[in-house]
C-alpha cells in the first residue's frame, strides 16, 4: 500500500537540510507521497528507510521493458481498472507468433509482415511490436534454426521465446543475448532448470500456470529464485476466461496490492479466422493484457488493432493535440490558399492529409482549441469568429500572403459573417464539410 | 501470501427490456459488469438489430451496400431478407428519408413504410427517425401510433424533442431511446426529464451516443463504462436502463471503411477492413456495457455473435 506523506516523513532524516531542493523534509515527504519526486533526491536517507519506502512505493504492476533500443516496449505500471479514472500507461504489446513448424516461406512472410507493419496514425508510429517464436515441433535444433533466422532478419524486434524445454530455450536464447528477450514457458514442472537458463541469458521470465492460485504460487517460487522481472499467463484461452482472469489479476494487484500477481499479463488468443481473432486481440487490449500473441498480422487487422490500442490508451483528460501555428503543406507561395482548423490531433491529421492528397500547396492555420474537434470546439465557444480573427491577425500570416481569403470548414459555415466582420479586408470562403472533399475542392479552385 | 479471489458484487441491476409481440427478445437484466458472469448474473445476451432504411442506401459504402443491392429498394423486402436469409433477431428501421436534407419525406410516407415492415416481419422492430429534432417529433409521433401495441422501440428522443416523442411512445405502448451527447450528466438529466413525464424508467434505453473506432470511440467507451458503474455500484436507478450502441451509421461513413487499397496500400484490403471496423467497434462497446446494438454488415454481425458466444460461455 502507498504510504501517506506523514508516514514517509517519519522515515526521513528530519534535518531540513534542503539538499533535496525542498524547504523541509515534510514538504519533500508530501511530494513523494504524490509521486512527484523521487527518494534519491535526498542524499542522507537511511538504508532502512530506502527499503521500506522502496517496497511501499513499488508500482502495483511491475514495470518491465521487453527488448532493447528504439523498438523496446514497456509493460506494466498500470494503476487503475477503468480508463476514465486515469490514463492507462503502457499500451498492449502486439506479438506475432512464428512456429518452428511453419514452413520457411511462411516464417519469412511473417517476419516480413512484422518488419513492414509500421503505420503512422495521428502522428504516432505504430507497429506490431514483437515476435513470439514457438517451439511447436519439440525439436531443439528446429527451434534454434528459427531463432537464428529471426535474430538475423529482425535484429531489433523484441522477442518472446516460447518453449517448455530448457535445452531448446537455451539454444534459442543464445541468439538473443543482450536483447532483453522474454523466455515464456516456465511451469511448476520445469521451474528450476528454466529459471536457471533464463538467468544465464538475462531473459525476462514468462510463467504459465493453470488458474490464479497456482499462478500466484509459481511467481512466488520464481521470485525466491532471485528473479524480479516476471510476465504471467493464467492459462486462459477462451474469451470469457481471459476477461475473468485478467480482471481478477488487475484487481488483486491494484486494489489489494497482492504482489504475487503484480506483473504484466500475457494472453495467447490465436484463432482459425484472422477476422475473428482480431476481436480477441481487442479484448486483450481493452481488458488489461500487457502482451497479446496473435497468429497473423494482415494490414487491415493491424490498422484496426493499432487504432483500438491508441483509443484505449489515450489520456481521458487531455485529448491528443498539435501545436498552434500556421503549417505549410507542400511548398506554398504567397498566392497559395489559407485554410483554418482546430488543433485536435485527429482533425489536424485528417485535414492536412487531405490537403496533401490534393497536391495543391497550402497554408493550414491550426488554432488552439484545447484539442477539440471543429464542431465540438464551436459548440464549446472556443472556435468563434472573434477568436479566429484574433488568431489570424496575431499569426502574422498576412505578411506572407498576396491575398486575404480564409477557407473555413463547411460544418461551421455559420461563422463566416462573424469572421468577416472582425477580420477587416478579408473574405471568408466556406469549404466542404467532410475533409475527403478537400482535394476536389482545392483542385477545382486551382484550375 | 495466499490468493483470495477479489470478486465484486453489486447492489444495482440493469433493467431487462423485452420488445416485440409475436416474437420477443429481451436484453439487459444483469447485475454485474459486461460478461462478468464469474461474479454475477447475466440472464440475457446482448441483442443485435440489423439496420435498414426507408430509402435506398445510396450513401453507404459499396462493401455494405452491395449486400443488400437486390432488396434495398423496398424496406419490407429488405427487412424480410434480413430475417429470412440473415436470421436477424431484430430490425432497426431508420427513417432517414424524412430528413429535410435527404428526401424530406412526410410523416405519412413514413407511416406507410412502417406499416409495410410490420406486416413483412414478426421480429421486434426499432423505429428510428432521421435525427432531425423537429422533423423527428412530427414523424415519430405518427409512426408510434401506427405501430400501436407492437411493443417496438421508438427513437431517438433528445433534449430538444423528448416531450412529444416520449408521450407518443407512452401512449402507444413502446419502449423509448433517450439520446444525449457523450456526457454522463447529460444522459442522466435526460432520463430524469423523461421519467418526470410519467414514462417508466424500465421502458427506457439509454443512448450515450456512439462513435466509431478511431473517431471518438474512447469517449463512448468511457461514458458507457461510467454509466454502467453508476447503475451497478452506485445503484442509481436513472442509470439502470440498458444501453444502445448505434454502431453501423458511425462506422460506415468514415474513411477506413471507404478508401481503396490502391490509394492506401498500407491499410490492406478494403473488404476485410470495413467489416472488421464494424465488428471491432461493436465488440469494444459490448465490453464497455452496451446491450442493444444496431449494425449493418452480416459478416460483422456474424463475427460479433461468435464473440458473444465465447464471452457468455
Ligand atoms: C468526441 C466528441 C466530443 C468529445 C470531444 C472530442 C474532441 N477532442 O473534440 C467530448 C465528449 C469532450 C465532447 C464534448 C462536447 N460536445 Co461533442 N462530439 C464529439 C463527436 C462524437 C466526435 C467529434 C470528433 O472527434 N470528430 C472527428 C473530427 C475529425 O471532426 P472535425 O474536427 O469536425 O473535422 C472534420 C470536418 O470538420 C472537416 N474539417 C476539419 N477542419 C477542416 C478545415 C477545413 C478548411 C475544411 C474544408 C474541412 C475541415 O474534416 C474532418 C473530417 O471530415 C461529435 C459527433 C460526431 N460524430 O461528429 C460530437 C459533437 C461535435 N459534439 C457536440 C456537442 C454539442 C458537444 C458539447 C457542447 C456537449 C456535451 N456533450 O457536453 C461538448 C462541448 C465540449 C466542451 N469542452 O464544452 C455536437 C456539436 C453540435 C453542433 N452541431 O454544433 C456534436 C456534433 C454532437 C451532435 N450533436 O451530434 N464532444
Ligand atoms: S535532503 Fe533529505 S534531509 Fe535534507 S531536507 Fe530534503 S528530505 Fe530532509
Amino acid at each position: 500500500m502507498a504510504l501517506s506523506g506523514v508516514e514517509i516523513f517519519k522515515l526521513l532524516p528530519k534535518t531540513n537540510c534542503k539538499k533535496c531542493g525542498f524547504p523541509t523534509c515534510l514538504a519533500f515527504a508530501m511530494k513523494l507521497a504524490q509521486r512527484q519526486t523521487s527518494l534519491d533526491k535526498c542524499p542522507d536517507v537511511s538504508e532502512e528507510a530506502k527499503r521500506i519506502l522502496g517496497e511501499a512505493s513499488a508500482p502495483p504492476v511491475r514495470p518491465i521493458t521487453l527488448g532493447v533500443g528504439d523498438k523496446a516496449v514497456k509493460m506494466g505500471e498500470e494503476t487503475v481498472l477503468f480508463r476514465h479514472e486515469k490514463k492507462f500507461v503502457n499500451p498492449t504489446v502486439l506479438a506475432l507468433e512464428i512456429k518452428d513448424t511453419d514452413d520457411e516461406a511462411r516464417q519469412d512472410q511473417k517476419i516480413e509482415d512484422v518488419l513492414t507493419s509500421e503505420i503512422n496514425r495521428v502522428g504516432q508510429l505504430l507497429r506490431v511490436d514483437a515476435i513470439c517464436i514457438t517451439n511447436e515441433s519439440g525439436d531443439a535444433a528446429k527451434f534454434e534454426a528459427l531463432a537464428k533466422k529471426v535474430s538475423e532478419k529482425a535484429a531489433d524486434v523484441p522477442v518472446i521465446v516460447a518453449t517448455e524445454d530448457p535445452e531448446a530455450a537455451k539454444v534459442a536464447l543464445g541468439h538473443f543475448s543482450g536483447k532483453n528477450p522474454l523466455l515464456y514457458g516456465v511451469t511448476s514442472e520445469n521451474l528450476e532448470a528454466m529459471v536457471s537458463v533464463a538467468k544465464d541469458a538475462k531473459a525476462i521470465v514468462g510463467v504459465k500456470a493453470d488458474g490464479l492460485e497456482a499462478l500466484s504460487e509459481l511467481t512466488e517460487k520464481v521470485k525466491s529464485l532471485g528473479v524480479e522481472d516476471i510476465v504471467i499467463d493464467s492459462g486462459a484461452k477462451k474469451g470469457s476466461q481471459i476477461l475473468e482472469h485478467n480482471t481478477l489479476i488487475r484487481r488483486a494487484a491494484i486494489k489489494k496490492n497482492f504482489r504475487p500477481l503484480g506483473y504484466p499479463v500475457i494472453n495467447f488468443v490465436q484463432r482459425d479466422d484472422p477476422l475473428y481473432e482480431t476481436l480477441l486481440v481487442g479484448l486483450g487490449i481493452a481488458k488489461y493484457a500487457s502482451i497479446v500473441v496473435m497468429s497473423s498480422a494482415e494490414k487491415w487487422k493491424n490498422l484496426a488493432l493499432f487504432t483500438l490500442r491508441q483509443n484505449i490508451y489515450t489520456d481521458p483528460q487531455v485529448p491528443m493535440q498539435v501545436e498552434q501555428k500556421i503549417y505549410k503543406i507542400g511548398e506554398p507561395t504567397p498566392d497559395s490558399p489559407l485554410l483554418i482548423t482546430t488543433n485536435f490531433s485527429l482533425t489536424y491529421f485528417i485535414v492536412s492529409g487531405e490537403i496533401e492528397n490534393s497536391k495543391v500547396p497550402a497554408y493550414l492555420a491550426v488554432m488552439d482549441c484545447e484539442g477539440l474537434s471543429v464542431l465540438t470546439a464551436w459548440a464549446a465557444g472556443k472556435f468563434t469568429g472573434a477568436k479566429i480573427a484574433n488568431f489570424i491577425k496575431e499569426s502574422g500570416i498576412e505578411k506572407e500572403l498576396n491575398h486575404r481569403e480564409l477557407i473555413i470548414p463547411g460544418y461551421v459555415a455559420i461563422l463566416s459573417g462573424a469572421i468577416e466582420e472582425k477580420l477587416e479586408g478579408w473574405k471568408v470562403t466556406v469549404g466542404p464539410r467532410e475533409a475527403n472533399a478537400i482535394p476536389t475542392f482545392l483542385r477545382s479552385r486551382a484550375a | 501470501m495466499a490468493f483470495v479471489v477479489p470478486k465484486e458484487s453489486f447492489a444495482g441491476k440493469v433493467f431487462p427490456v423485452t420488445i416485440g409481440t409475436e416474437i420477443q427478445e429481451t436484453f439487459g437484466g444483469e447485475n454485474t459488469l459486461p460478461f462478468h458472469s464469474f461474479e454475477g448474473e447475466i440472464p440475457n445476451r446482448p441483442l443485435i438489430a440489423y439496420e435498414i432504411q426507408d430509402i435506398p442506401p445510396e450513401d453507404w459504402p459499396e462493401t455494405v451496400r452491395e449486400v443488400y443491392s437486390e432488396v434495398s429498394d423496398d424496406p419490407a423486402k429488405w427487412a424480410k431478407y434480413c430475417v429470412d436469409e440473415l436470421k436477424a433477431k431484430a430490425i432497426a428501421l431508420r427513417l432517414i428519408g424524412t430528413h429535410p436534407d435527404q428526401k424530406d419525406l412526410s410523416a405519412d410516407d413514413a407511416v406507410k413504410v412502417v406499416k409495410e415492415v410490420l406486416e413483412a416481419v414478426k421480429v421486434p422492430l426499432i423505429i428510428l427517425g432521421s435525427n432531425h429534432v423537429d422533423k423527428d417529433s412530427e414523424v415519430l409521433v405518427k409512426v408510434a401510433e401506427v405501430a400501436k401495441d407492437r411493443n417496438c422501440i421508438i427513437g431517438k428522443a433528445q433534449e430538444a424533442n423528448y416531450k412529444t416523442i416520449a408521450a407518443a411512445a407512452m401512449a402507444n405502448g413502446h419502449k423509448l431511446i433517450a439520446m444525449s451527447e457523450l456526457d454522463i450528466n447529460l444522459s442522466k438529466q435526460l432520463n430524469i426529464l423523461i421519467t418526470q413525464m410519467g414514462f417508466e424508467k424500465e421502458r427506457l434505453i439509454t443512448d450515450p451516443m456512439c462513435s466509431a473506432l478511431g473517431y471518438g470511440l474512447e469517449y463512448t467507451y468511457s461514458v458507457m463504462e461510467r454509466i454502467r458503474l453508476a447503475a451497478l455500484a452506485q445503484n442509481d436507478p436513472v442509470m439502470q436502463p440498458p444501453m444502445l450502441a448505434d454502431v453501423g451509421m458511425y462506422v460506415w461513413k468514415i474513411k477506413e471503411t471507404q478508401a481503396s487499397e490502391e490509394d492506401l496500400p498500407e491499410w490492406g484490403s478494403l473488404q476485410e477492413r470495413g467489416i472488421l471496423w464494424e465488428a471491432v467497434t461493436t465488440a469494444s462497446l459490448l465490453l464497455a456495457g452496451a446491450e442493444l446494438i444496431i449494425m449493418r454488415h452480416p459478416k460483422a454481425v456474424e463475427l460479433v455473435e461468435r464473440f458473444i458466444d465465447e464471452m457468455m460461455g
